[in-house]
């Protein structure tokens, strides 16, 4: 009876290892091959695009822009998904309206809203710079300017995926059991004693989970970039998966961006463990 | 398990006693109201820019149809093969087709191996169950790029570039591991004493889950395929990359109509129309999140 149980797991772990397994053994030893648009095919070029890659600057500086982004992004979006997740937990009028709209933007495609705020952050054409200008914070030259497109990119993601953090952290609060509350209340606590004590440890293992799936998700940006500034300008916005694109798919050089794409996993792999660890070290100690 | 389930919410209810801060009262609207406002602006000035022409466009940024510009619907006609945009019909059902296919396939697949791991043990080596659940989940840290030329020439070898079932193929990837997480914490959920009721009765594991669990299991199986649908809507990167002129994606075909000289009213009603589906599914998301239903699928 139990030979049945392999009914169960097979069919998936079958059909998901096909389909991943091949592409990644494959990219492994494409990495080794000097494959490019004069010389395709597997052609072995030992470690030549491994030692390439330790000198090229614009990548590491695409990986630590990239870390960047990701990091305070998805900072932001937790901040503010947990404050908007509070305020509308209760005692708020019309909270269920204000609910369902917080949800939407994380339901809209990426590539489509980026092309709108594209739009939105033409210089002379787009409503942004008008608006600013009225409340005297002035226009910006959103999209050309180095430190301004990278903000334009960081403002996209941070409406798109703030929605996500609230789903979860509003999923928490509404999960709590409502005892501790009651004793906080006997014991004279008052709202922010009652946020630190009981919200916020009953909301951490739910907190880490959030941040790392969204840590996760952000490491692969690549949709917003290519439409809102296709890295640009100059590379001030170009994230380590968009150079390895400009690598792969535009010059094809096959080779070495299956190199660039293993090292990236590598690190990406390693650095989320390490996040990982340390946030459920100090954020769930002493919890299960 | 209705026992259960019911005393389950009622310890969930909301909790009533929480002291509101009567001075931040006010903040809290101004910070709700503000948010509101940030989150609809791209959908206001995509819906007015879509009733614009190329003048009410180029006269610079305005929002009052008839008092500011002259509106005109060449950019929704322009969605059904009108002038000065590109014919959606087709992508818009390609798109339903990839997305509606590969969730199907994904869900199914990943609920079957989602109970197995969550009721028998497996060993493959020195891999257990909590390996192979990591295996599965740790599916979504594969960053598309690393994926995408790999998959090109698998598709190209299998006689499935630029086809529906190519696309399929590769989303069921995407979309398995999502269904995997959310459909083993749910049926963790469920006691392990309903199976064992069904098996003294003489039940087969197969005619238990069918009958049984999978019943039960429902809310998990209606948030599992929530995020695949908006996860394969909403994908790019594999219909950009694996899929020429013949199987157009929406994403694929409106950010195409980016390129050229960009005509921003046809571009706005595409967007409106192509996001519309999965913005209705939030009021879903809404309804399901108020029953609880989510919090035991997102733990």
């Amino acid at each position: 009876m139990y030979r049945q149980k392999y009914l169960f797991l097979l069919p998936g772990l079958i059909a998901l290892t096909a389909i991943i397994l091949f592409p990644l053994i494959f990219t492994i030893r494409v990495s080794f091959s000097g494959w490019d648009v004069y010389n395709p095919g597997l052609s072995w070029a030992g470690v030549k695009n491994y030692v390439r890659l330790f000198e090229d600057t614009r990548y590491w500086s695409a990986l630590s822009r990239l870390s960047l982004l990701a990091i305070s992004t998805v900072l932001i979006q937790y901040v503010l998904g947990f404050a908007l997740a509070l305020m509308v937990w209760k005692d708020v009028h019309a909270r269920r309206f204000f609910r369902v709209l917080f949800l939407v933007p994380m339901m809209t495609t990426p590539v489509i809203m980026s092309v709108i705020w594209r739009t939105i952050f033409h210089e002379s054409l787009g409503p942004l710079n008008p608006l600013l200008d009225a409340i005297v914070l002035g226009g910006q030259p959103w999209l050309s300017s180095p430190g301004w497109a990278f903000a334009a990119v960081m403002i996209v993601e941070i409406w798109q995926w703030t929605p996500f953090m609230f789903l979860l952290l509003l999923a928490g609060l509404l999960s709590l059991p409502s005892e501790p509350y009651l004793a906080a209340k006997i014991d004279g606590a008052g709202p922010v004693r009652t946020f630190f004590s009981v919200t916020f440890p009953g909301l951490a293992a739910i907190s880490v989970g959030a941040l790392l799936i969204r840590l996760i998700e952000a490491s692969k940006i690549l949709d917003t970039v290519y439409v809102l500034t296709s890295g640009g300008p100059g590379e001030a916005t170009e994230t380590a998966s968009y150079y390895i694109y400009i690598r792969g798919l535009r010059d094809f050089q096959i080779g070495y961006s299956a190199a660039l794409s293993i090292t990236y996993l590598v690190i990406m792999i390693v650095a989320l463990t390490i996040i990982a660890k340390l946030m459920v070290r100090f954020l769930v100690k002493g919890q299960s | 398990m209705t026992d259960l389930t019911q005393s389950a919410a009622l310890s969930r209810s909301e909790p009533e006693a929480v002291p509101a801060l009567r001075p931040g009262l006010i903040a809290k609207y101004v910070f709700i109201l503000l948010w509101s406002a940030f989150v609809v602006f791209p959908f206001l000035w995509a819906l007015t820019t879509s009733f614009k022409d190329a003048n009410g466009v180029t006269n610079g940024a305005t929002w009052l149809p008839w008092i500011q510009y002259r509106p005109s619907t060449q950019g929704w006609s322009s969605l059904f093969g009108g002038a000065g945009g590109t014919d959606i019909t087709r992508p818009y059902l390609n798109s339903i087709a990839v997305t509606l296919g590969a969730s199907v396939i994904s869900i199914t697949l990943g609920t079957l191996a989602a109970y197995g791991l969550s009721r028998f043990t497996f060993r493959f080596g020195w891999m257990r169950n909590a390996d192979i659940t990591f295996f599965f989940i740790s599916q979504r840290i594969m960053p598309p790029i690393v994926l995408a030329i790999p998959f090109f020439l698998m598709l190209q070898a299998l006689g499935l570039l630029d086809t529906l079932a190519g696309l399929i193929l590769v989303y069921v990837a995407l979309l398995m591991p999502i269904a995997v997480w959310v459909m083993v914490d749910f049926f963790n959920s469920i006691p392990r004493g309903l199976d064992e009721m069904a098996w003294m009765d003489g039940c087969d594991p197969v005619t238990t889950f069918v009958r049984v669990i999978l019943p039960n299991a429902l809310p998990g199986l209606v948030v599992a395929g929530m995020f695949c649908v908006i996860f394969g809507w909403n994908d790019f990167f594999f219909a950009f990359t694996l899929t020429f002129t013949k199987t157009q994606l929406l994403p694929v075909a409106i950010v195409a109509l980016n390129s050229s000289v960009t005509p921003w009213w046809a571009l706005s009603a595409s967007a409106l129309i192509s996001i519309a589906p999965l913005v209705l599914l939030a009021f879903l998301v809404e309804r399901f999140l108020s029953k609880g239903g989510l919090a035991g699928a997102v733990r």
